[in-house]
């Protein structure tokens, strides 16, 4: 989050050049595809990760045709099959209660995709939001409320509020998604706020302004498209940082409530059986890294391909 | 002088941040489902005790009363007694938080130094199979959740490989130092008690690593690409001209400056490290404050969530004023340039 952050600064100073360039990203990326893909793929990682992202996805999507043991992603038990060491009939070996571990993975992967795309889908429209109006109307009395608003929310380590928001609710899937929808919004608003309030201050709003465009015209139809790459860019790069923190919630306990099966909750589990059942953690904890991994690689390819076009 | 307004204008806003932190916080605690007395004394408990007890925390009072006892109380020093250890917060924060410091000033360093010499590596043996593995890893690191490292930690050292302890942060049998700092490395060392300090530092290597790995590469990254764009600058050209060595070169002229954007992301990364705390703690068994943290959030217990969040906060904040003063005298753009700009 960190190095996106440094990296988004970087990208606010290069905006101008952007503006010049590109009217409307959203047009272009469609009559580019060639060449976006070109710069895709010129960074062979990128495509690695996207390779990793595509398959978490099918197997995520297709669980109850592609699993083993569709039926052991719920309250299964078979008692005379626990504790089975990996094999070829149980890929990823059992856990205590028997059940196929490698199948509570790809349906573990639905609730971490959910979670992605649901706190993506509620977080950046608001944040995005706040940051125009706040970066349009700036040096105003809206700018500072809603700028300090922000800074409270950043304020904190996210994890530490997300797992307080998460635990003095209900802990369920839903709940974990509120709770990272809180925390999200603020970084996507702190973003679009600097890259809105440089655009304010281009000619084409100034004219756009003079021929009596409505504020609702500016923002909307003048400066969101110009802000659009780089907000693109952050949400392909946060993904993996969502589901990172998804799992973190359910390591404790905060996600998806069992039977369901969690990523972060199987390590937890699974650490109880140490080191007799070193599978029911080694493989949920694997099957972690290789998404985050995945959708970082894929995001750095997302960037490379909207970034360089500001060139 | 004008190191000084900066810095006023940053302690301002801090303390605003804290301020509107703790209506978040209050806020978030009084949005539970339920009535906290009743989730404090169980579902047995008298419902005249449960009435007495509402009437102590103050909840049968509006709102912005019940914020104006705890803000006040938060002045005073009087965060309120947590609903499951029966103690006062504070006597338990104070008690937890220097685990948690020593824990992560250990990982702070370990990142600081691990994130500058790989940073340095790769940048000086850029494009070589050292700079590639050092972007390998950092791919990784960055993927790698912290309370995952723990874990693996855990199994590795705590069963197959036991050369490390993995519980606690003192052996069974050692007789820990008297208290002084509370930091239990410094303490012993403070009172030459070489046993205990020998014995403490084993147990504080592996969660410290479990924490700080992943700011590290992502860090070590940063380095050397800041490194690697500074490298064609023509001071450096001059300085070799002088027939400065390489090596001066490279630590001296290079690497100070080089660091800024370092320093920016590691106080991000430092402060972070206190959220993943809440995990690494936890899988460790490390009596800190984290631990403390999560345990409360688990039981629901309000006044003990709502101090460990204001310590955090308070933490962030501060370790952010410290980071921005490194920043300021690593780049003398920024020292001059905030009287001056905005």
């Amino acid at each position: 989050m960190q190095q996106k952050e440094l990296e988004m600064t970087n990208m606010n100073q290069n905006h101008n050049a952007l503006v010049k360039t590109v009217a409307n990203p959203k047009s272009l990326f469609w009559t580019n595809l060639g060449r976006n893909w070109y710069k895709f793929s010129r960074n062979p990682l990128s495509v690695i990760g996207l390779v990793i992202v595509l398959t978490i996805v099918i197997l995520a999507i297709f669980a109850p045709w592609i699993a083993p043991f569709p039926e052991h992603a719920g309250p299964f038990t078979d008692y005379k099959n626990a504790g089975q060491p990996p094999s070829l009939q149980h890929l990823f070996g059992t856990d205590n209660n028997g059940r196929d571990i490698f199948s509570r993975v790809i349906f573990a992967f639905r609730g971490a995709l959910i979670m992605a795309v649901v706190v993506l889908a509620l977080s950046v429209p608001p944040g995005v939001l706040l940051g125009l109006i706040a970066g349009y109307f700036h040096h105003t009395w809206i700018d500072t409320v809603v700028m300090r608003i922000t800074d409270i929310f950043l304020g904190v380590p996210p994890l530490i509020l997300a797992l307080a928001i998460a635990s003095v609710l209900k802990p369920s899937l839903m709940n974990a998604m509120i709770a990272v929808t809180v925390m999200w919004w603020p970084w996507y608003t702190r973003l679009v706020y600097g890259m809105a309030s440089s655009i304010s201050n281009e000619y084409f709003v100034v004219a756009a302004e003079l021929t009596g465009a409505s504020k609702f015209h500016i923002i909307f139809r003048e400066i969101l498209p110009n802000c659009l790459s780089p907000i693109f860019t952050k949400m392909a790069l946060d993904v993996g940082w969502v589901i990172l923190m998804g799992a973190s919630l359910s390591f404790v306990g905060l996600g998806e409530q069992p039977p369901t099966p969690a990523l972060g909750r199987m390590v937890a589990d699974g650490a109880r059986y140490m080191p007799t059942y070193w599978w029911m953690t080694v493989f949920p904890a694997l099957a972690i890294v290789l998404t985050i991994l995945g959708f970082n690689l894929a995001g750095d390819g997302v960037r490379d391909m909207l970034e360089t076009r500001m060139g | 002088m004008k190191l000084g307004s900066f810095l006023l204008r940053r302690i301002l806003l801090s303390i605003f941040v804290i301020f509107g932190l703790s209506i978040l916080i209050f806020v978030i605690a009084r949005i539970v489902p339920g009535d906290p007395a009743r989730l404090a004394l169980g579902p047995r408990a008298p419902e005249d005790v449960v009435q007495r007890l509402r009437e102590q925390m103050h909840l049968d009072k509006p709102l912005p009363v019940q914020y104006y006892f705890w803000i006040k109380g938060v002045f005073t020093g009087d965060l309120g007694d947590s609903l499951v250890t029966k103690r006062p917060v504070l006597e338990d924060i104070k008690e937890y938080l220097p685990a948690t410091l020593e824990l992560a000033i250990f990982a702070g360093i370990l990142m600081a130094i691990f994130a500058i010499l790989l940073g340095t590596l790769a940048a000086r043996f850029r494009d070589t199979w050292i700079d590639g593995v050092i972007r390998v890893l950092s791919y990784f690191g960055v993927a790698v959740p912290a309370f995952v490292v723990a874990v693996i930690f855990m199994l590795i050292f705590g069963y197959f490989w036991p050369i490390l302890p993995t519980l606690g942060r003192l052996s069974p049998g050692v007789v820990p130092p008297r208290t002084i700092t509370g930091l239990l490395t410094l303490d012993s060392l403070i009172q030459g008690n070489f046993v205990a300090f020998w014995d403490s530092f084993k147990h504080l290597i592996l969660p410290a690593i479990a924490l700080s790995l992943g700011g590290l590469f992502q860090e070590a990254r940063i380095t050397r690409s800041s490194m690697v764009d500074n490298m064609n600058k023509d001071f450096l050209a001059a300085e070799r001209g002088y027939g400065i060595p390489e090596r001066v070169i490279m630590f001296k002229y290079l690497l100070k400056p080089s660091l800024i954007p370092t320093a920016s992301v590691m106080a991000l990364d430092f402060a972070s490290l206190f959220g993943n705390a809440f995990l690494v703690e936890l899988i460790f068994n490390w009596p800190g404050v984290s631990r403390y943290g999560v345990t409360a959030m688990l039981q629901k217990d309000l006044n003990a969530i709502s101090a460990v969040i204001i310590v955090f906060g308070g933490i962030f904040v501060i370790v952010n004023i410290i980071v921005d003063v490194i920043v300021a005298f690593l780049d003398p753009r920024i020292r001059l340039g905030a009287a001056k700009g905005t």
